[in-house]
């Protein structure tokens, strides 16, 4: 799939969701004039779900984020999604792990269905490479309330990887809470550039103590760990990168 | 005539208090506080100022007004808000004038009144609405008597307070004595804008429990019942992603829950005289808080229900559901001062009040109990669960629950099996007028109750102190579901939110309908009929009470008659602001 495809499909789920915010007629002889009885308004939010600073036991200290940001109503959406960091004292600019502009509608209760458009690099800056996905995500809520992000991408080179994330809040007392969290990523092929080897790439594993000062701001500290595998791992001995790490974290969890 | 609002007092409210209770009369202290909220209440002996039909004016707007004295902006109606009592008189022509001076469209309904659909208030379904700087003229004939309350149909607008009490005296002398009446709404004010509200339960889940389930009750169940069936009981609730502990949707983390205008800490007091009997209208004013009402040390009779004279139920406690009015009648004998304690259903805070022989006084406030955890009933309604599963469950691992719960069980999975509802329901056999369908709780108060603890008023309770005039079989039924999806804060009717249906409800004019509400979720909800009353078929027989708002318990099946007399377009819809906002909202039409 190259990057001209990737576009036309998001173009035609933009399409798609400004039809569905057309409301379904109210039916009954009110003058037209009048207003309806009910108005719905579409939402927008943000989530900041970590911003964070990381402290690695062998690597390089580094700013992380991770946020999510969406737009509409109840069934369709439109989310801007990125997790990305910005490795402190490397001269270079922050890169943009992802980030995903996609439509969503929600197919049961649970569970939305996304696709759109992705990229990763560095945005305005030419510290790091560039590429461009097709992305088809699967998020929700999982049994158990465990929030879970699936993400199948197809970059413009055509090297499929797909992610799984999951998270669940412990709840301590009304205000604290311990959350776990994983994220594994796996690849269908070598991509040499991006660090990226065929097979599992990579597993990380966290857990995060947060204070919800506000349900809004709520800081927090943890610690994780992680371990790259296979052809990644190969790939970050050459570079000169840890293949198995753990760290500290502290930051803030912020919804707008 | 309308009084006009004195300009802006900068008495404390102690100083309006003595100063009110010095001149006898409620006119004082209309600066802060509604004239009906006077002390002294209503009575020959001590009248005060109210607007008294059949000609009124009245002007909305937005004004800075301290509230548990602290800076707020209500929506004011003639300068207070809640808005001054409204007193008219069954047979009058009642004349409304309502003068818009808001920078938006508002528009007032009468709540609970039999009237002509154009004056009935709902902007988009009985008129366009009042735009800023008019003034719209309701005209309409009373024909009826009680206790009943005024609100705004636009938007979120009735969340800041545009709500008030509408009075109606009988023409012919009701079937009770008092010698003193007192009108206590209750309300629920928020300092946080209604539109961040909403966002707020739009995206955040749970965004105002702060008491929600914690390791510390998980190891305290583990103690009482074992690790087993807590974890069992548990990982059926996270199975299906909820919250055992979603008794409000917006609690007393944001709320200021208001008794007549005045925070638990303003001790508004209604006096009495020892050996009166004392008439208190209730009207549950709120947008999204269902309160259970008690005073400590007195019986309460209930003798009317959504201004309805009914047979008198001598209770310890009521349950009132946003948008229900109760009036009940007291005794005190003793000259001692008592709490009016309203304790929201989730425990997550209280309206109070004082009654007593002199101001000043105060009576001790009961402890507030703690949230209860709902139960099977509401697990049922959810459809999360397989019967199977919960016959195997064994009954002990329940008593951490709501005990209400426990006994009610039987009657929902029964609705939902249908197989042990062998009484005609099935084979399209039609339920004879009055019976109580099948899965109706109509002998349980309702979550949070301790049914051991003192008597709390039941549907079933509920018997009309005189038959209604329509006594027809019903002709047909219609059944309505009532549905959401909590985690999306979305609400509906059949799973259509008021967006996503095409066309009202149908009321054949003058038929007689059964109407059946079943409540496939795990909140209560209060239904709301415009211009036509709904018998509660609560198994009274020819006695059924008639109300205009019926609260549904989580996995409830309940019905109503409706003689669709009254032609038009009116609104039917679930009473809590904001599940009405998010599409719990329909149309119906009689033709």
């Amino acid at each position: 799939m190259n990057t001209r495809n990737v576009l036309m499909v998001t173009c035609s789920f933009l399409t798609m969701l400004t039809m569905t915010g057309v409301y379904a007629e109210d039916g009954y002889d009110a003058p037209d004039d009048w207003p309806s009885p009910m108005e719905e308004h579409l939402l927008g939010s943000v989530l900041i779900d970590r911003l964070e600073y990381a402290v690695p036991d062998k690597g390089e200290k580094a700013l992380v984020w991770d946020f999510q940001a969406w737009y509409g109503g109840d069934i369709n959406r439109l989310y801007l999604k990125s997790e990305g960091e910005n490795v402190q004292g490397d001269g270079e600019d922050a890169e943009f792990e992802s980030l995903d502009l996609l439509y969503s509608r929600l197919i049961n209760d649970f569970w939305e269905l996304q696709g759109g458009i992705g990229y990763q690099g560095g945005i305005a800056s030419d510290d790091h490479p560039e590429r461009y996905f097709g992305v088809i995500a699967l998020q929700g809520l999982a049994p158990y309330r465990i929030e879970t992000d699936i993400a199948l991408r197809v970059s413009d080179e055509g090297d499929v990887s797909a992610s799984f994330e999951a998270e669940h809040d412990l709840r301590l007392t009304q205000r604290l809470f311990l959350q776990p969290r994983t994220e594994l990523v796996v690849a269908g092929s070598e991509v040499e550039e991006f660090g990226v080897g065929e097979g599992l790439n990579s597993i990380r594993a966290g857990l995060r103590l947060r204070y919800e000062i506000t349900r809004k701001f709520a800081p927090y500290i943890g610690g994780y760990w992680e371990k790259r595998y296979s052809g990644t791992a190969d790939l970050a001995q050459v570079q000169g990168d840890p293949t198995e790490d753990t760290g500290v974290v502290a930051g803030v969890r912020l919804m707008f | 005539m309308a009084t006009s609002p004195p300009p802006s007092l900068s008495l404390t409210r102690r100083q309006i208090l003595k100063g009110g209770a010095a001149l006898g009369l409620g006119s004082a202290a209309s600066g802060l506080t509604p004239a009906w909220a006077n002390p002294w209440g209503q009575s020959n002996l001590y009248p005060q100022g109210v607007v008294d039909g059949p000609e009124i004016a009245l002007d909305i707007r937005r004004r800075n007004l301290p509230i548990n004295g602290r800076e707020a902006r209500p929506i004011c109606i003639n300068g207070t808000s809640p808005g001054p009592l409204l007193r008219l008189k069954e047979g009058q022509d009642a004349v409304l004038r309502v003068t818009n001076l808001l920078d938006e469209p508002t528009s007032i309904h009468w709540h609970g009144l039999i009237l002509p659909t154009e004056m009935d208030g709902v902007p988009g379904i009985s008129f366009a609405g009042i735009g800023p700087g008019e003034t719209f003229t309701y005209r309409f004939p009373v024909c009826q008597h009680g206790t009943y309350w005024y609100h705004s149909h636009s938007g979120l607008q009735e969340q800041l307070g545009h709500a008030g009490p509408l009075i109606i005296d009988a023409a012919e002398r009701e079937p009770f004595r008092y010698d003193r009446e007192h009108v206590l709404l209750l309300t629920d004010w928020s300092f946080e804008d209604p539109a961040s509200i909403f966002r707020n339960l739009k995206t955040g889940e749970g965004y105002y429990n702060y008491q929600e389930r914690t390791i510390a009750d998980f190891l305290a169940d583990v103690r009482e019942n074992g690790f087993k069936e807590t974890a069992q009981m548990r990982a059926m609730w996270a199975q299906m992603r909820m919250s055992s502990r979603d008794i409000a949707d917006v609690t007393g983390s944001t709320y200021t829950y208001l008794l007549n205008g005045h925070a638990p800490g303003e001790n508004w007091t209604a006096l009495f005289k020892p050996g009166e009997r004392i008439r208190l209208r209730v009207i549950n004013g709120s947008a999204m808080s269902y309160f259970d009402v008690r005073i400590p040390g007195l019986k309460m009779t209930v003798v009317a229900a959504d201004g309805q004279p009914v047979q008198p139920v001598p209770v310890d406690e009521f349950r009132i559901g946003v948008a229900e009015t109760y009036d009940v009648l007291v005794a005190p004998e003793a000259d001692t001062a008592y709490t009016l304690f309203a304790e929201a259903m989730d425990r997550s805070g209280y309206a109070r009040g004082t009654l007593a022989p002199r101001l000043g006084m105060v009576a001790s406030i009961p402890e507030r109990r703690r949230i209860a955890d709902r139960g099977m009933e509401a697990m049922g309604a959810h459809g999360g669960m397989d019967h199977a599963n919960m016959g195997g469950m064994n009954h002990s691992s329940m008593s951490d629950m709501d005990h209400s719960g426990m006994s009610r069980m039987d009657h929902s999975t029964m609705a939902d099996m249908g197989e042990a509802s062998s009484s005609g329901a099935e084979a399209g056999a039609m339920l004879p007028a009055g019976a109580a369908q099948p899965g109706s709780q109509y002998d349980h108060a309702g979550i949070g109750f301790d049914p051991g603890e003192r008597r709390v008023l039941l549907y079933s309770d509920l018997k009309s102190f005189l038959p209604w005039p329509d006594r027809r079989e019903p002709e047909r039924e219609l059944e309505l579901h009532l549905t959401g999806n909590m985690e999306r804060y979305m609400w509906s009717f059949d799973g259509k939110k008021f967006s996503e249906v095409s066309g009202p409800i149908h009321f054949r004019k003058d038929e007689r309908l059964r109407l059946i509400l079943i409540n496939d979720t795990m909140m209560e909800h209060p239904i709301h009929l415009h211009g036509m009353w709904m018998e509660l078929e609560n198994g009274a027989g020819e006695l059924i009470p008639r109300k205009h708002t019926i609260n549904v318990k989580p996995g409830e099946r309940i019905s109503a008659l409706i003689t669709a007399d009254a032609e038009g377009s009116w609104a039917f819809h679930c009473h809590l602001l904001y599940h009405m906002d998010a599409g719990m909202f329909r149309v119906v039409k009689v033709s």
